[in-house]
């Protein structure tokens, strides 16, 4: 646990005014405010500094105490210990709230040594925060409908993932963030994705792109080849005289649709054509006959 | 039919402790809607977290309701980049393994 300088963290200096307190933490929670800020962990820290800050000066108790303890900090644990003590042998001790959510959220154990739970705004009705998380899937168990577990804070979730979503895209699971205070409304839990790419296929929105290599006599003659899709093998009839990079699409054979039941996307299949090596003397022989022709 | 649910805006500011003339002033610039059945005012509780940010922005921050329009263009706006950006990686990494970037 580190001692947190609280003047430092708002610009300011020992002698500062209440105004000045109160004027230095709305330029920075409007610099930092993570409302002003949607996905910025950097700022969200920041933010929560600022807040315990202001929280600590512009209440002159507990700057007193602050003041009085701060750079000195393991007494103010002592002496805490002894109020805390007390207090319980009394039974008075009252656990209070604290503006959470997008408004404060974490304080630092710095903060909590020196005032503990009872050291934050009570009574306040608080929607619980938000929290985010981040799942990795591949693009094959991007293409089917499953459920997966998540722990987040020690909580086992067990979520649908729908078929078709997409790489970056975060979906809202209402009521699964942190607790709300004091009868306050749960916060959300948002799980952003990333989806890998398949070695052999791509994926762009709900159409895939893959690669198929052709022989140079099914380029020219034309034929029957078999090729994998997400959705399993497909056969397809190659028209003769098939050039380099030509491109087919396949209706339907794409990636599912997000939330759409029975719609795909299309899947376009590129041609490479690999040219014959290791040739034989009566292979060669053929081959000039055919360019002489 | 899909249902709506509203919440009563006498409700809202009396838990915020927000004045009833900030939420018509966020009416007023179309930052919310707000239904009216028999004389009681209302907003769709899929406007709630939206309002919640605007008294943030209007009580903790001190930005005035023209600030709020304002920044809320701004967000929206970075929200439409971000989306942007993430749909052109998408799309660069159909290229990438194809130029061994």
């Amino acid at each position: 646990m580190n001692f947190v300088d609280y003047y430092k963290v708002l610009g300011l200096d020992k002698s500062a005014s209440p105004k000045d307190v109160k004027n230095a933490y709305r330029k920075l929670a409007r610099k930092y405010h993570p409302d002003l800020n949607p996905n910025n962990a950097d700022a969200k820290t920041s933010f929560q500094q600022i807040n315990e800050a202001n929280e600590v000066l512009s209440d002159p108790e507990k700057r007193k105490k602050y003041d009085q303890y701060g750079k000195d900090w393991q007494h103010a644990e002592e002496f805490e210990k002894q109020k805390q003590q007390q207090s319980q042998s009394s039974g008075s001790r009252q656990r209070g709230g604290f503006s959470g959510g997008q408004s404060g959220g974490d304080f630092s154990d710095f903060f909590e040594s020196m005032f503990g739970g009872a050291g934050r705004n009570r009574q306040a009705k608080y929607r619980g925060e938000d929290y985010s998380t981040e799942i990795k899937l591949d693009l094959i168990d991007a293409y089917k409908t499953h459920k997966q577990t998540l722990t987040v804070n020690g909580k086992n979730i067990r979520i649908t993932i729908p078929a078709g979503v997409e790489n970056g895209q975060t979906i809202k699971i209402s009521g699964h963030g942190g607790v709300g205070t004091n009868g306050g409304p749960n916060g959300d839990l948002y799980i952003s994705f990333s989806v890998a790419n398949h070695s052999h296929i791509k994926r762009l929105g709900n159409n895939l792109f893959s690669t198929v290599e052709l022989d140079l006599y099914t380029a020219v003659l034309g034929g029957e080849i078999t090729i994998e899709t997400l959705d399993g093998k497909v056969k397809l009839n190659v028209k003769p005289e098939t050039q380099n990079g030509s491109k087919v699409n396949l209706k339907g054979k794409g990636f599912p649709v997000y939330k759409s039941e029975g719609q795909f996307g299309d899947l376009q299949v590129t041609y490479t054509i690999k040219m014959p090596t290791n040739l034989t003397a009566k292979q060669k022989e053929l081959f000039e006959e055919l360019r002489n022709n | 039919m899909k249902t709506k649910y509203l919440i009563a805006i006498d409700e809202i500011c009396a838990i915020h402790n927000i004045e009833i003339s900030f939420i018509s002033s966020l009416q007023q610039i179309g930052l919310i809607d707000i239904t009216t059945i028999e004389n009681s005012n209302f907003i769709a509780a899929d406007q709630l977290l939206e309002l919640e940010k605007y008294v943030r922005f209007y009580y903790e921050l001190d930005i005035n309701v023209e600030g709020i329009e304002t920044v809320s263009y701004l967000l929206q706006n970075i929200n439409t980049l971000q989306q942007e950006i993430t749909t052109l990686t998408n799309r660069l990494h159909l290229y990438e393994s194809e130029w061994n970037v």
